[in-house]
């Protein structure tokens, strides 16, 4: 049979194979990732594993840095090495078999120790997205996070150790214009209709609709009748209380029709209006949070070296100081709701429409700001994507891994008041420490050959850690003893897990979506527990 | 297997060294039953069978972890052939693989990746497989995407369990069962005892209910884009069988589903409905839930582990459940889903529904589809009367369900149904029939225990 050939052009292969992913982070989430280049240091199980979720979902490029040789026990529990692996180096081989997963994503292979590069070649790191390690002794970890943090490149400190695990995220600062919130607030101004809102408000008359059309206007204009109403004995005012709200509720419920027999008839507009009152009444306001942000000294210091966001954040201040009138720009989102097709398309175009003109008036105001300052211009798409979600945005301003190891400082007040709790969790992370100086001081992990013997130079090492932070040594042995049975052994499955969420956090932070771990997560597949710490 | 490679016994190679610290050490924190042996690995890797159900983007995963943890026992069950779509996560297809069986290929890639690796595939679904087949295992991992499917599986190991005249449980016929789901950035693991803990069942309403859309509104007042393409596929294709009669609206067929695009983008614009894109119709016609590899990877290593530590004993097992949130940073909590006594999957009690006597079928057809404890889809409702099998109503074949559609509407007594009745209830959701005994709410003599 001839088929109906229709018009409408397919999906390219591309979106076709990324389909999945692109609803989470759209084409511009997707864009950014192929845009990015990320650095891997040791290609340990953990190591491979992260890297696994980044090139399947297409990052740009890979970097691995791995001196190592192949041994039987990499080969064991890394499943980017095979039989004829073992005595060839450790990083080409497992980029030979990651790249295998996804032909578009480019991969390189450094066979130098990363305390070598530190020394003869700095500058190697700069060229990177984000750059992550696994498996690095305590004196590597400093010298490396130091070097990161003076370059300003995002590092990602990653450890797997039998059943426990951390991750450590340090940057200068992040910021996120789309965090994804599960529950956004949805932005309808009923308390300051903008002008278009207000004449279509005063467009309609609930009274003298005729019976189809009064059970087809969309809740948000019921409301604000019924609040209009509430106004006329309660002037100048807006329903705040709980006594106050069901007042609106008993408008509402009189505007309901009824039939010949005195019945009210249910009409589910009229429903959904009175189960706003409790929400859609709170008044429109500038939340403190993005208050914080347009004036801090950031957005109000302004350099050719500021970036796009702070530069945004910028007009957006001038904005909201001026045309804005205090509240942030119209997200143009409606919520969907009972309605004719007529009224809600309608609805929705008021929105839309408001909020193309307020992103316009930021876009011109990020203009100006480009020319006076010289620097790079953005596109309208971007201030228009940034307007959209400035009522959520968010910046982290993260913290140098040195300051673990500050005898003495906020961190090691911070450690302390956890331990003292007791947080097990925090324990975890002070044997995870003990054990990255285990090896700095032994050349190989705590239970390496033997657990028992370890115990007593494991114990040391925690209790230098816990003198630092100024704490009792811990009463029993048994968290230190069980580090040594580990004996240094990687677990596949526990750093299959991390290597999930590590990649994940690695995503997060090169396509600037959705808030990353703040800063430090720690996971102990024993007890299948977890917890984030903000060092 | 090249029998040149085996140096001593398989479980002494150096590869093995990393586990063996975890089998061969005892630690503080090991479960008081446990004795750290040499002989825990050889049960893994020579006695202890795995199922993986799913060769998707958790049963890849789970099938690389399981292999990396000395199982080599493993069997995995998928109908599903490989699409393009899954590369983004599924790990063991390439471009070239595209059209073949999931399992088939997953078990090749990890038996060759992995030397001593002796997966085997049945690429065929989970409801072609017997009790026979099931009861071969040891401990039962799941990575389903469809509920129906989890439901089926969970209630084909609930069937599997043996009472002793005490009616106390036999703990022999008890399969564990390690299930894993995911959704976008979020996923969910869990460990269920059949039996002993919470089945999948006895949570159901752990699932959000499935998203509709209301007939008048797809017909009258379309505002969303879902709505124009919910109108082409309910009522326009049917109408304008663009492909003749017999072709039914496939969403996999991607001329179908620019079929749909292009007439729903119509409507949109007749109704001045933005943003019908070729992407959202394919989500509307599929009911596509997004996917991104970590999440898999995270969640299936949060079951590998537990399927590790079953076989293992080395420490106890998450109690019960355990959700992940990886949107705003990280965020996992595990918690005791409670065991429901009067679960239709694992209670060995007798269900009883109670009724007002003067209801029509359709009331019980209702209550087994919308009651919290059924939620069943299609359910085919039969019983003994006069020792005669008698169906009442079943949908599932056009012919019967022709014959019997009329009894919805009549009264339960007209049809012969009396206080203690049992019915015999069929549903896609379970493997097995389903005995409900009939309480008619007005009656207090019943003998219950019949
Ligand atoms: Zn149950």
């Amino acid at each position: 049979m001839a088929s109906p050939s229709p018009k409408s052009p397919e999906q390219n292969e591309k979106s076709k194979q990324y389909d999945r992913q692109l609803r989470l982070w759209g084409d511009h989430g997707q864009s950014a990732l192929e845009n990015g280049h990320i650095c891997l240091i040791n290609a340990t199980a953990l190591g491979t594993e992260i890297l696994k979720s980044i090139v399947l979902p297409g990052v740009g490029a890979i970097t691995i840095v791995d001196e190592n040789i192949t041994s039987d026990e990499d080969f064991g529990c890394n499943f980017f090495l095979e039989t004829s692996s073992k005595g060839l180096n450790r990083g080409s081989e497992t980029l030979r078999l990651l790249l295998e997963l996804n032909d578009a994503v480019q991969g390189h292979s450094v066979q130098e120790p990363p305390d070598q590069i530190l020394k003869d070649n700095p500058d190697f790191f700069k060229s990177f997205n984000t750059v992550i390690a696994t498996s690095l002794n305590e004196k590597l970890i400093k010298d490396l996070s130091q070097h990161l943090w003076d370059l300003n490149i995002p590092f990602i400190l990653c450890r797997s150790v039998g059943f426990l695990g951390s991750f450590r995220i340090q940057f200068k600062e992040h910021a996120i214009i789309e965090t994804h919130p599960d529950n956004e607030r949805v932005d309808l101004r009923l308390d300051v209709p903008f002008p278009i809102l207000s004449q279509y408000f005063d467009s309609i008359n609930i009274s003298t609709l005729d019976l189809k059309d009064h059970g087809h206007i969309p809740w948000i204009v019921i409301l604000y009748k019924a609040v209009q109403q509430w106004q006329i004995t309660n002037p100048d005012r807006w329903p705040m209380s709980r006594k106050e709200k069901n007042e609106i509720k008993e408008i509402i419920q009189q505007y309901i029709r009824i039939d010949e027999n005195g019945v009210p008839i249910t009409e589910e507009n009229f429903e959904e209006a009175k189960r706003a009152v409790n929400t859609a009444l709170l008044p429109t306001f500038l939340p403190v949070k993005i208050q914080d942000l347009i004036y801090s000294s950031a957005a109000i210091n302004l350099t050719k070296d500021s970036s796009a966001f702070w530069i945004m954040c910028s007009a957006l201040r001038g904005f909201v100081e001026a045309e804005g009138k205090g509240k942030l720009p119209v997200t143009g989102v409606l919520p969907d709701m009972t309605a004719s097709t007529e009224h809600y398309v309608k609805l929705q175009n008021i929105y839309r429409c408001q909020a193309a003109a307020d992103a316009e008036i930021v876009y011109r105001k990020v203009q100006q700001i480009v020319s006076q300052l010289q620097c790079d211009t953005m596109s309208d798409t971007e201030v228009k994507l940034f307007c959209r979600h400035a009522h959520d945005l968010h910046l982290i301003k993260g913290s140098n891994i040195a300051l673990e190891y500050q005898p003495g400082g906020p961190v090691a007040s911070y450690i302390a008041r956890h331990l003292e709790e007791p947080d097990v969790m925090m324990v975890h992370y002070i044997l995870l420490r003990a054990a990255d100086m285990f090896r700095s001081e032994h050349c190989r992990a705590p239970g390496e050959w033997e657990p028992e013997s370890d115990i007593a130079k494991l114990k040391n090492c925690v209790s230098k850690i816990l003198t630092d932070v100024s704490c009792s040594p811990f009463p029993k042995d048994d968290h230190i003893h069980e580090m040594c049975r580990y004996g240094g052994a990687e677990i596949h499955s526990v750093s299959a897990f991390l290597g999930g969420c590590v990649a994940h956090e690695a995503i997060k932070l090169v396509t600037n979506q959705y808030n990353p771990v703040n800063n430090t997560f720690v996971y102990d597949g024993a007890s299948t527990n977890s917890a984030t710490f903000t060092f | 297997m090249a029998s040149g490679e085996i140096e001593n016994s398989d479980y002494q190679q150096k590869r093995w060294h990393n586990i063996r610290k975890l089998l061969e050490r005892s630690g503080p924190f090991c479960h008081p039953d446990f004795e750290p042996s040499a002989e825990i690995l050889d049960y893994i890797m020579n006695s202890c069978k795995v199922l993986i159900v799913g060769a998707g983007g958790l049963g890849c995963e789970l099938l690389k972890d399981l292999a990396l943890m000395g199982f080599k026992k493993l069997h995995v069950v998928d109908m599903d052939t490989i699409e393009l779509s899954n590369l983004n996560r599924q790990f063991l297809f390439r471009k070239n693989d595209i059209g073949l069986s999931k399992a088939k290929c997953a078990v090749e890639f990890v038996n060759k990746r992995i030397p001593g690796c002796e997966a085997i595939a049945h690429h065929c679904p989970i409801q072609d497989l017997d009790d026979g087949f099931y009861r071969q295992f040891h401990i039962v991992v799941c990575g389903l995407d469809s509920i129906v499917a989890r439901r089926w599986l969970n209630g084909m190991l609930m069937s599997l369990l043996q009472y002793n005249d005490d009616r106390s449980l036999d703990q022999s016929s008890v399969i564990p069962l390690v299930d894993g789901g995911t959704e976008g950035f979020k996923g969910n693991a869990r460990v269920i005892l059949p039996g002993m803990s919470a089945c999948i069942e006895c949570t159901l309403d752990l699932y959000p209910p499935q998203k509709t859309f209301p007939l008048c509104t797809i017909a009258n007042t379309p505002r969303l884009p879902e709505h124009c393409v919910e109108y082409v596929k309910v009522l326009q294709w049917c109408k304008e069988n663009p492909w003749g009669p017999n072709t039914g609206l496939d969403g996999d067929d991607p001329q179908h589903v620019a079929w749909v695009h292009e007439k729903a983008q119509e409507r949109a614009m007749k109704y001045g409905i933005a943003n019908v894109t070729y992407q959202l119709t394919q989500g509307v016609l599929k009911n596509i839930i997004p996917a991104v590899a970590s999440t898999n990877a995270a969640i299936a290593a949060a079951c590998a582990t537990e399927v590790f530590k079953l076989a293992s004993s080395c420490c106890a097992n998450m109690n019960n459940y355990m959700v992940l949130n990886m949107s705003d940073g990280v965020y996992s909590y595990t918690f005791s889903a409670e065991k429901r006594l009067e679960c239709v999957a694992c209670s060995n009690t007798t269900r009883v529904l109670e009724i007002e006597p003067d209801a029509t079928l359709q009331v019980i057809y209702d209550k087994l589809c919308e009651d919290n404890g059924y939620l069943m889809k299609s359910p085919g409702i039969t019983t003994v009367i006069n020792g005669r099998n008698k169906t009442l109503y079943m949908a599932s074949i056009k012919s019967i369900e022709e014959k019997t559609k009329d009894n919805l509407k009549r009264r339960i007594t007209e049809l012969g149904l009396y206080n203690g009745v049992d019915l015999l209830v069929a549903d896609v959701t379970t493997p097995n029939t389903i005995t409900i005994k009939l309480k008619f709410s007005d009656s207090i003599d019943i003998d219950m225990s019949r």
